[in-house]
């Protein structure tokens, strides 16, 4: 699910140069892989264009058209010049095409990812710097088997056991969707952003609707979150606790609150923005998950429901730009280490 | 191997005896795998881990003895009854005991981690020591191409390879195997860089073994324990995706009783009759933490350092 540390850390020694080589190559094979998923190993794309009733000569037409009469290579440069004019085919849902499509629906789920990984942090990390200053305690205990709970429990299932006791028994969230249907389309769409546009336009009541609807999926977007942050805060506080220059803190006087949050805590920042970052992109992942159970608009919804359909234009291009983001992210905690941490200047 | 039996004599099996050292690579196998069990069973909450991995395979195996009921054959008129002494955990929209499909489930759930662990694991220990013994052109290609497939979340990439090979339990397990082998190619590199210059492969190759040679017989069973870690650990991640899978209603198909595709069904009663979803969710949580507890007491003997 994550990318391992170990890879980040061994990216981060070599030079920059090579770097941007290694990024480069990765691009390059995502693309050859979601090539060779989408044109090359489905049976017959043709017929998933044209449908089992097709003439022949229809056939024929969408066979060239598609370009499947040309050499392999040939192909793999058509599919490349169309990706990187912006040009990822269109969507059978909507007749749209693909990008459209996923810009319209990528702020639903920016918007229940943030929040998500907000809860992520002011839970994990609390609870595993917890965890590490009272190792073998209640705390540590209590924080494992969160941890334990967050990596083991199927989170389409606790969306759906939240959704029956706090939407259907007790009444305290939204349901599903994002907004109650008599606020849907009310107020002005700017940022995509419901929480933010609502507020914008100063209309609270639907600002309030938006709450009720997303803090539930975003809890339980969130658990995976909880589990992975308190896990790597818990072993980075080991090792900073395990430090001499503690022991010193300590025995000049410092009180055990002092050395953990000022001391030990300050140096494992830049560490945890590393760690952020790869659980956000992780969150994309359960998105699709949750994103089902919520009938939220978002992205996973989209790619599911594409994926239902036999869309690979949709599909394709959906898991093409996870897999972008999730290189940018990789590239962005990359580059805040380098920002932050002046050792490796 | 022959020739090293041939010149053991009695008084280097005493000497044996006496530091401990395995006789043979059989030898060696079981004695590691006693100290791994007896660490196991020190940590009580892995060997509660391990009571229901244990149990999981003993319901899978005698899953017709223990169901009260056919998992499959329909009674409508027994239809989405609540839990009680008749069905322990009430029926589905069928009529068909949840209990029984439960333990019917368990045999797929198995079937799925078997099945991609056999996958995974040979490909992994390939990829791993291949590139981690020839090192150079070999390995950058190799490892190159394992980030390719670790850049897509993995769940992301099953899905990708569903729509293409359309869905189905066999191609869940096909989808699942192929996102899941690049940690174990990893792991297994880094095992073979640290064996890469010993002494004893080394030796081998003046004796004029050839690469296939060294990496089959002294490679890989040197990685094998670390691998066979590794590959219980990632058990329980296998679970959680295939029942994701199964859920999306792309992994095992109606009317197969996977827990996946059980909650899946069952969503459109919910409201009504919560037993539906919170009974097989709740067994998917049970052996997805087991796996995982099991797990963890593996990696804490695998990594000391890590407790």
């Amino acid at each position: 699910m994550f990318v391992s540390t170990a890879s980040v850390l061994g990216a981060r020694a070599s030079g920059t140069a090579r770097r941007a080589s290694t990024v480069l190559v990765t691009l390059l094979g995502l693309l050859a892989l979601t090539f060779f998923i989408g044109r090359v190993m489905p049976l017959d794309p043709v017929l998933a264009v044209v449908g089992p009733d097709a003439d022949s000569s229809t056939y024929d037409q969408v066979y060239r058209a598609m370009g499947l009469d040309q050499p392999i290579w040939t192909q793999f440069g058509m599919y490349l010049n169309d990706l990187l004019h912006g040009d990822f085919g269109n969507a059978l849902l909507t007749g749209h095409p693909v990008l459209e499509d996923i810009k319209r629906v990528f702020p639903a789920t920016i918007e229940l990812a943030t929040l998500a990984i907000l809860f992520g942090i002011l839970i994990g990390l609390p609870l595993g710097v917890v965890a590490a200053s009272n190792q073998g305690r209640m705390g540590d205990h209590l924080a494992r088997v969160i941890t334990l709970f967050g990596y083991s429990t199927p989170i389409f299932w606790v969306g759906m056991m939240g959704l029956l006791v706090f939407y259907a028994w007790l009444g305290w969230a939204g349901g599903a969707g994002r907004i109650d249907l008599a606020y849907d389309g009310m107020v002005p769409d700017v940022t995509g952003l419901l929480l933010i546009d609502t507020a914008l336009a100063r209309d609270w009541e639907a600002f309030t609707s938006a709450l009720r609807h997303i803090v539930l999926p975003a809890l339980i977007l969130g658990l995976n979150s909880v589990a992975y942050i308190s896990r790597m805060t818990r072993s980075f506080m080991l090792e900073q606790l395990s430090q001499e220059y503690i022991i010193t803190a300590r025995v000049k006087g410092l009180s055990r609150r002092q050395v953990v949050w000022g001391h030990a805590f300050r140096n494992i920042l830049v560490q945890l923005l590393t760690v952020v970052a790869l659980a956000y992109g992780s969150l994309l992942e359960g998105a699709v998950l949750i994103e089902t159970v919520f009938a939220w608009p978002g992205f996973g919804q989209y790619l599911t429901s594409s994926l239902m359909l036999g869309d690979m234009n949709a599909v394709m291009g959906c898991v093409l730009v996870i897999g972008l983001i999730f290189v940018a992210l990789n590239l962005i905690s990359d580059a805040l280490y380098k920002v932050f941490d002046p050792r490796t200047r | 191997m022959p020739m090293i039996a041939n010149i053991s004599t009695t008084e280097t099996a005493a000497k044996r005896q006496a530091d401990n050292t395995p006789a043979s690579s059989l030898d060696a196998l079981y004695k590691s795998s006693l100290r791994v069990l007896r660490h196991l069973l020190r940590n009580p909450m892995t060997l509660a881990g391990l009571m229901v991995a244990l149990l999981l395979v003993v319901v899978a195996a005698f899953a017709p003895w223990i169901a009260t009921h056919d998992p499959v054959v329909q009674n409508l008129a027994n239809a989405l009854q609540a839990p009680g002494a008749a069905h322990w955990f009430g029926t589905d929209e069928y009529g068909r005991d949840i209990f029984s499909r439960l333990v019917y489930g368990a045999r797929i759930t198995l079937y799925i981690i078997a099945l991609v662990t056999i996958i995974v694991g040979p490909i992994g220990l390939f990829i791993g020591t291949v590139s981690g013994y020839f090192g150079g052109i070999v390995d950058t290609v190799f490892m190159r191409i394992t980030d390719i497939f670790i850049s897509f979340p993995s769940l992301v990439l099953a899905l990708a390879f569903i729509a293409a090979l359309g869905p189905g339990l066999e191609h869940a397990v096909v989808a699942i195997a192929l996102t899941s082998w690049p940690p174990i190619a990893r792991l297994a590199r880094a095992e073979t860089l640290s064996l890469r210059k010993a002494d004893f492969v080394v030796a081998v190759e003046l004796q004029g073994a050839s690469s296939t040679r060294i990496i089959l017989r002294h490679i890989v069973p040197m990685c094998m324990s670390s691998v066979i870690i590794r590959l219980t650990m990632n058990m329980a991640g296998i679970i959680l995706t295939a029942a994701a899978l199964g859920f999306l209603g792309l992994g095992a198909q109606a009317p197969l009783p996977e827990w996946g595709a059980m909650i899946s069904t069952g969503r459109r009663y919910m409201l009504e009759c919560w037993w539906l979803v919170a009974v097989p969710g709740a067994a998917i949580m049970l052996v997805s933490l087991a796996f995982n507890l099991l797990g963890d007491g593996l990696r804490d003997i695998l990594d000391p350092r890590s407790e």
